[in-house]
C-alpha cells in the first residue's frame, strides 16, 4: 500500500512519524462500519424496490409536498440567517458594547440546547397564548402550527452556522481596503456593500449551505411547532417517521433516498459556486 | 448606516447612530430567537411552583431516562474520542492520496438528517432489516434497545472530535513529534508526551460539543428507540412523551436539566476559548 512505485506515483509521502498504517486502517474500518455500510444499506434497500415502485413511492403527492415544505422552509430560514447572522457577526467583530462576551457565547446556544427542548420552548412562546404569539395574534398573525413556525424553528437551529463561519473571516479583513475605498470617494454604505460584503461572499455562502443542510434534515425542533398537517405543515423527516410507524419501510426508504440525493447534489453545487466565488473575491474560508 | 461624509467620522466605521441601531437590532433578534426560548423553559417548569417542579423530577421514569442518557453518552463519547484522535493523526500528520475524500466522508453524518441516521440502522438491524433474521435467530436485539441508541448516537456525533482536532494538528505541524523521535522517543512516547499535551484543550473542546449533542440527540434516537417507557427513553424522548401527554410542567422540568447541560457546555466552552485560545484551532480563537 505504501510501497512507492517506480513510475513516481506514491500513495503517501514519506514521513518519520510512526503509525500511519494502523491509524489509517482504524479510521477506515470504523468509518466503514459506522457510516458507510449503514448508508450503503439504505441505497441497497431502495435499489431492491425496483424502479417502478421507487418512483411511485418517492413521487407520491404527500411526499412531494413534504419535500417542498422541508426544502422551502429551510431555504427561507437560511436566507434569514444570512441577513441576521452576518449582522450579528459584524456587530460582534466591529463594535464594543457591554455584555458582548455573553452575547458572543449565547450565539452557540442552538448547538448546545437539545432540539426537543428548543422545540417545546419555541412552541410555548409562539402559541396563540404565548409571550410572542399573543401580541402577534392581536395583529392577526399565526405562527405556531403553520409553516411560519417551521421557519422560526429552523432560524433558531441554523443561526450559529452563519455567525461562526462569517465571524472569523470578518476578523481578518484588512482595514486598508476600507480606507482605500474611502479615499477614492466611496461613502460608508458603498464601501460596505460594494467592497466588504462581496469579499465575504464565500464565507456567507458556506454559512448558508450549512444552515440550509441542517434545516432540511431538522426534526426535533420542528415537529412541536409545525402542527404537522399533511400537505400543509408536514416536513419530510416527519413523513419518514410516520411511514416507519406504519411499518411501511419501502416508503420510508424511498423518501430518505430522495432527500439525501437532493441534499448531496445541492451541497455539491454550492461547493462549486464557492470555489468559483473564492477565486473571484475571497478572503478565504 | 446613514450616508455621511467620510470626513465627519473615522472612515472605517459607522456613525454612532448607525452603530447603536445595528447593535440594537442584533440584540432584539437574539432576545426573540435565543434568550426568550431559554427563559420560557425555566418559567414553564416553575409555573406551578418549586415543589411541583421537584415532584415531577422525582418520577422513576424520569430517573431511568437520566440513567439511560448518561449510559448512552458514556459509551458513545469515548468511542468518538478515540476515533477522532486516530482520524486526526492520520489526516493531519501525513500526506497521502485520497485525504480530501476521507475528510469529506468523516463529515458525511453532518449532512444526513437525524431521522435518516436512525432509519439506516433500522433498515440494517430491524426485524425486517438486512441482518434482522440472523440477529433474531441468535437472540440479539439492537433496535429498540441500548445498542441501537448507542449506534445512532455514535453516527450523529461521528465528526465532532475529528473536526476540532484536524485543523489544530495541521496548524501545529510535525516538528515537535520529529524532535521527540530524533531524541530517541518511541512512537507511543511521542504521542503521549508530545502530541497529546499539545492537543489536550482542543480535544476537550471537541468532547464537550460531542457530549452536548450525544445527550441531546432526538431525531435519530427517537427512530431506533421504540419509546419503551422506563427502558429505552432518553431524556429528550421523555420530554417529548410528557409534552404530548399535556404534562407540561414535567416536560419542562426535564427540559430544564437539558437546558442546564447546554448552559454548562457554553460556559466551559467560553472558558476554554478565553484561557487556552492559543491551544485551540484558529477558528475557535476569539
Amino acid at each position: 500500500m505504501t510501497r512507492s512505485a517506480s513510475s513516481g506515483w506514491q500513495f503517501r509521502q514519506p514521513s518519520v512519524l510512526p503509525g500511519f498504517r494502523w491509524a489509517l486502517g482504524y479510521t477506515l474500518v470504523w468509518l466503514t462500519l459506522i457510516v458507510l455500510i449503514p448508508l450503503a444499506g439504505l441505497f441497497f434497500k431502495s435499489a431492491a424496490l425496483g424502479w417502478h415502485d421507487f418512483w411511485s413511492l418517492a413521487f407520491e403527492r404527500r411526499t412531494l409536498n413534504a419535500l417542498w415544505i422541508s426544502f422551502g422552509c429551510a431555504f427561507i430560514a437560511a436566507l434569514a440567517n444570512v441577513v441576521f447572522g452576518t449582522l450579528l457577526a459584524w456587530v460582534l467583530v466591529r463594535y464594543q458594547f457591554p455584555g458582548k462576551k455573553i452575547v458572543d457565547s449565547m450565539v452557540d446556544l442552538p448547538f448546545a440546547l437539545p432540539t426537543a427542548v428548543a422545540g417545546i420552548a419555541l412552541t410555548t412562546l409562539y402559541a396563540p397564548k404565548g409571550w410572542i404569539g399573543a401580541p402577534l395574534a392581536l395583529l392577526g398573525l399565526k405562527v405556531a402550527f403553520t409553516p411560519v413556525g417551521i421557519v422560526i424553528a429552523l432560524i433558531f437551529v441554523g443561526l450559529p452556522f452563519v455567525v461562526r463561519t462569517v465571524q472569523p473571516v470578518m476578523e481578518e479583513i484588512d482595514r486598508e481596503v476600507e480606507e482605500a475605498a474611502a479615499t477614492l470617494g466611496a461613502n460608508r454604505l458603498q464601501t460596505v456593500f460594494r467592497v466588504l460584503l462581496p469579499g465575504l461572499a464565500p464565507a456567507v455562502l458556506t454559512g448558508f449551505s450549512l444552515a440550509f443542510a441542517r434545516g432540511v434534515g431538522e426534526y426535533g425542533s420542528v415537529i412541536f411547532i409545525a402542527g404537522n398537517l399533511p400537505f400543509k405543515s408536514e416536513i419530510a423527516p416527519l413523513l419518514i417517521v410516520i411511514k416507519l410507524e406504519e411499518f411501511n419501510y419501502p416508503a420510508a426508504t424511498a423518501i430518505a433516498v430522495v432527500m439525501l440525493l437532493i441534499s448531496f447534489s445541492m451541497l455539491f453545487v454550492i461547493n462549486l459556486i464557492q470555489a468559483w466565488s473564492r477565486r473571484r473575491y475571497g478572503y478565504g474560508a | 448606516m446613514a450616508h455621511n461624509p467620510p470626513q465627519d467620522q473615522g472612515v472605517t466605521t459607522e456613525t454612532p447612530f448607525a452603530r447603536a441601531l445595528l447593535i440594537g437590532l442584533s440584540l432584539i433578534f437574539l432576545l426573540l430567537v435565543l434568550v426568550m426560548p431559554l427563559l420560557a423553559v425555566f418559567t414553564e417548569a416553575l409555573r406551578k411552583g418549586f415543589p411541583a417542579f421537584l415532584e415531577s423530577l422525582s418520577d422513576p421514569e424520569t430517573f431511568s431516562a437520566i440513567r439511560l442518557t448518561l449510559l448512552v453518552a458514556g459509551i458513545s463519547v469515548p468511542l468518538n474520542l478515540v476515533f477522532g484522535v486516530v482520524a486526526a493523526w492520520t489526516i493531519a500528520k501525513f500526506e497521502f492520496k485520497g485525504k480530501a475524500v476521507l475528510s469529506t466522508l468523516i463529515d458525511l453524518p453532518f449532512s444526513v438528517s437525524p431521522v435518516i441516521s436512525g432509519l439506516v440502522f433500522v433498515l440494517l438491524f430491524g426485524a425486517q432489516g438486512l441482518l434482522g433474521p440472523w440477529l433474531q435467530s441468535n437472540g440479539i436485539q439492537i433496535i429498540f434497545a441500548v445498542p441501537g441508541l448507542v449506534l445512532a448516537t455514535v453516527f450523529i456525533t461521528f465528526p465532532f472530535v475529528a473536526r476540532e482536532l484536524i485543523p489544530l494538528m495541521q496548524e501545529q505541524g510535525n516538528a515537535d513529534e520529529e524532535a521527540a523521535l530524533s531524541l530517541g522517543a518511541s512512537g507511543w512516547q511521542t504521542f503521549w508526551h508530545v502530541t497529546l499535551p499539545n492537543i489536550k484543550w482542543g480535544l476537550l473542546y471537541g468532547v464537550l460539543l460531542c457530549n452536548a449533542r450525544a445527550m441531546g440527540e432526538f431525531g435519530a434516537v427517537s427512530v431506533v428507540s421504540g419509546h419503551i417507557r422506563g427502558q429505552t427513553n432518553t431524556m429528550p424522548l421523555q420530554v417529548e412523551i410528557l409534552y404530548n401527554e399535556y404534562n407540561f410542567v414535567a416536560a419542562f422540568a426535564v427540559a430544564t436539566l437539558l437546558a442546564l447541560l447546554a448552559l454548562v457546555t457554553l460556559v466551559l466552552k467560553a472558558l476554554l476559548e478565553h484561557h487556552f485560545s492559543a491551544e485551540l484551532s484558529a477558528s475557535r480563537r476569539h
